[in-house]
């Protein structure tokens, strides 16, 4: 059963230093919030899990909490590089980085058998493509009926999966609706799982059919306002694209990307602060 | 014919989005195949199906997306699946008559790099990676390629071959076992490559208004092949520019009142 509890609490109690741990979100609802107070509490040697790193991992790497990401596409959408990402495999700063890339199909794959307790995810694809010369998890099998060649994947089981959601409700039901990406796979293949929503609500009112995550298969739920910026909430604020261009010209250096962080991050308490810390600002730098 | 002044890069993408026909279901990369997609559903194409890899089937967005889930994209589509749903029922399942990819590096067999420049363990450049782009070039119906030519990305050989196009051509992509016809065309800013019926080596068909042969010979990697019978391409008419100048302007606009 979820407990309620703040973020802190639930990161402290739940992400330990070493985990593997899986941050979901597909552009929309991303754990911004948790990611944050992931690097404050400066957990480290993590391994991280996400098709698209976005902005949240290139936070997270340059403030040096990951040792390793398994990723299918890294870079900032519609931008360009994530240039800590970058920096850290180019030049190994702020401390090398060992990838295992995948493409999306072969990462969805490898959720939903970790969620469906399989050893390994199943698909067409990857023949003759050469990340399969350079991730030697990306294997071929041959179908038992018709001999057909498959790609096989390693199942997703991350130690702690955290997602971000519209509305949770008193018991910790979680609900969310929109671009919902692999976040029900993501916390079904995870041993423990918190939630982060955009507020905690009397009664769900959920449709027949609709992504309700149950209390019972959730560690902790915890109310951050906002908790997605500068991704979005959809039915609550929208993508703040302009923070993702500015992000470019905070994270392309080392000094301005660290100022950065010491500032609105490892100097603030919480969310609400971060988002304090940035009014004024322009290009939130 | 308008005789209105335009940029190479808005030729390039008003002949892409020609070549969408009306009423396909298309599988949509971010970048310059997102802006050429709603150019042709902004102008001959108001039936295409846009389909993201974030889930989103039937999208129809007023201003191009940033990301490839952008709010917008899920607010206009008929249908929002998972992730997994996207890529196994959908893509795979075959559903997908075309896909549209923009890429880094391109070989003469359309084969495509969105992954590395050099080495990959000591990469010189490291580049997004595939994301969607190997599934959408192997199990799409056909798939349209578009990127600006030179010989930087126009190479003999890849750094990293992240999707396949008709890898070493011939029949080789049957031999793989997968499905669709692969890349049909790449339309670039100065010119139209369709693969050779037989060998699948690309071969210069079409030339953009004012493109010498020369410039896109030299602008290529390999001794490119050119068609006897080249085409001519239309240069944009004032229509098409209108529309895609007006879409541009839109997206500016939001991309940048959001802060």
């Amino acid at each position: 059963m979820a407990h309620l509890l703040p973020l802190s609490e639930a990161i402290r109690e739940t992400v330990r230093d070493g985990d593997t741990v899986a941050l979901e979100g597909f552009t929309h609802l991303i754990p911004f919030a948790a990611g944050h107070e992931i690097i404050r509490q400066a957990r480290r040697d993590l391994t991280v899990i996400r098709l698209t790193p976005d902005l949240i991992y290139d936070q997270l790497i340059g403030a040096g909490c990951v040792k390793k990401l398994v990723f299918s596409w890294g870079g900032n959408p519609g931008v360009g590089s994530l240039h800590r990402l970058r920096d850290a495999v180019e030049n190994g700063w702020p401390q090398p980085l060992e990838i295992e890339e995948h493409a999306h199909a072969g990462m969805a794959a490898a959720y939903s058998a970790g969620a469906a307790n399989l050893p390994f995810g199943m698909l067409r694809g990857y023949v003759g493509t050469d990340l399969t010369k350079y991730n030697q998890r990306i294997k071929f099998i041959d179908c038992p009926f018709t001999g057909q060649k498959l790609a096989a994947i390693p199942a997703h089981r991350p130690d702690v999966t955290v997602i971000h959601a519209q509305k949770a409700d008193r018991k910790g039901n979680v609900l969310m609706w929109g671009v919902v990406g692999v976040q029900k796979e993501a916390v079904l293949a995870a041993k423990r799982a918190i939630v982060t929503v955009e507020e905690i609500v009397d009664d769900l009112h959920a449709p027949p059919n609709s992504v309700v995550l149950p209390s019972w298969i959730l560690s902790a739920v915890c109310e951050v306002k906002g908790g997605a910026f500068p991704s979005y909430a959809q039915g609550y604020y929208p993508r703040d694209n302009a923070f993702y261009k500015g992000w470019d010209v905070i994270a392309r250096e080392r000094e301005t990307f660290k100022t950065w962080i010491d500032r609105h991050v490892l100097g603030t308490k919480d969310f609400a602060g971060f988002k304090r810390s940035l009014e004024g600002t322009t290009s939130h730098v | 014919m308008s005789e209105a002044a335009y940029t190479s890069d808005e030729m390039m993408t008003i002949q892409a989005a020609r070549m969408i026909r009306n009423g396909v279901t298309l599988f949509v990369g971010i970048g310059l195949p997102s802006a050429a997609a709603n150019l042709a559903r902004l102008t001959h194409a108001p039936d295409t199906v846009l389909i993201y890899e974030s889930g989103t089937i039937g999208a129809k967005p007023t201003v191009l997306p940033l990301s490839i889930g952008d709010g917008e994209l899920s607010e206009t589509a008929d249908a929002v699946v998972s992730i997994p749903e996207i890529f196994s029922y959908w893509l795979q399942g075959g559903r997908i008559g075309l896909g549209f990819l923009g890429a880094a590096q391109i070989d003469k067999y359309a084969n495509i790099n969105s992954t590395v420049i050099g080495d990959y363990n000591q990469p010189k450049v490291r580049l997004p990676g595939s994301g969607g782009a190997q599934e959408i070039a192997g199990f799409c119906g056909e798939v349209l390629i578009t990127l600006r030519q030179n010989n930087r990305a126009f190479v003999k050989k890849l750094d990293f071959l992240t999707s396949g196009g008709h890898f070493e051509g011939g029949n080789s992509r049957q031999k793989l076992g997968l499905p669709g016809k692969g890349p049909t065309a790449v339309i670039t800013d100065l010119g139209i490559l369709t693969p050779d019926p037989v060998t699948k080596e690309l071969k210069l068909t079409s030339l953009h208004p004012g493109v010498a042969v020369e410039q896109v010979i030299a602008a290529t990697g390999w001794p490119l092949k050119v068609a006897a019978k080249l085409d001519a391409t239309s240069p944009p008419t004032s229509a098409e520019l209108n529309v895609l100048r007006d879409l541009n302007e839109r997206t500016a606009r939001a991309h940048a009142g959001q802060a």
